[in-house]
């Protein structure tokens, strides 16, 4: 039995990170605090690293946790400490639009989901098992996608003018 | 139900989290964290697709919108800081002055 279950351990380590994944990511819906909020967000980035290296795309994984978490996120609970904003006790932590929301959104995940279970195509299952390594990666990421690459780069510095650019006019509004 | 299911079903469920935390959430801050988990959730999808056809396009994709994101919220954070200074709250309805 032992062997049995070592033999499937990633799958079902696969499906524990999923489970988990999901539930940290239900629990950023119903948690007050942003703090807790943001901390069950990393959970679910990390979770969902753990599945990017399950799969065998390990620089994923690594660029998930190191971009994601390390930055975004850290950037993110920082900006929460920064602002501190204590919010009175009577208001809710969720708009009047919850229940259209909720509707809407269970008609768009059983559409999605009818999608995902029926028209799953024989495509996908047929082409299973050639795995990709970071050299076949670099290799076409630096050559047939260079151009993507260096729009990158423009994207990264028009936000940063763009943010210099609220912090002026933010400046100018406060004097 | 195979492995690759289960993922793309993950990741319908993480979008759909997200989507809903952007409508039904109050606090401007954790609008942000769910379109980040919205983000995830079409990553998830895309390094699955690619992990099971074995073609690098996808997890090129997945780079870029690591990229966008990044650059997101460098541009989103400033605004939440500059709203913030005006009205002293996170509630999203606070700010109506857009409203007819």
């Amino acid at each position: 039995m032992i062997e049995n279950l070592l033999q499937h351990l990633d799958t079902l380590l696969l499906y524990v990170f999923a489970a988990c994944a999901l539930l940290s990511a239900v629990l950023m819906l119903v948690l007050r605090q942003p703090m807790r909020v943001a901390m069950a967000l990393i959970s679910t980035m990390v979770f969902l690293g753990g599945i990017y290296g399950l799969l065998g795309v390990h620089f994923i994984a690594a660029f998930q946790v190191l971009i994601y978490v390390g930055a975004v996120m850290v950037f993110m609970v920082y900006v929460i400490m920064l602002l501190e904003v204590r919010e009175s006790a009577g208001t809710g932590r969720f708009s009047t639009l919850v229940i259209p929301g909720t509707i809407a959104t269970i008609l768009f995940v059983g559409a999605l989901g009818y999608g995902v279970w029926h028209g799953y195509p024989a495509l996908i299952k047929a082409a299973a098992g050639a795995r990709f390594g970071i050299a076949q990666f670099s290799i076409s990421f630096l050559t047939e996608y260079w151009l993507h690459f260096e729009l990158t780069s423009v994207l990264l510095v028009v936000a940063v003018v763009a943010a210099l650019a609220v912090i002026k006019v933010s400046r100018r509004a406060h004097g | 139900m195979d492995k690759i299911q289960v993922l793309l079903a993950l990741s319908v469920a993480l979008f759909a989290v997200g989507l809903l935390g952007v409508v039904i959430r109050r606090n401007m801050l954790v609008m942000l964290m769910c379109m980040e988990l919205m983000l995830n959730g079409v990553n998830l999808s895309l390094v699955t697709f690619s992990h099971q056809l074995g073609s690098t396009v996808g997890a090129v994709l997945v780079f870029l919108i690591f990229v966008v994101a990044t650059a997101e919220i460098a541009i989103a954070i400033p605004i939440v800081l500059m709203l913030v200074r005006q009205k002293h709250t996170l509630d999203i309805n606070t700010f109506t002055n857009l409203k007819g």
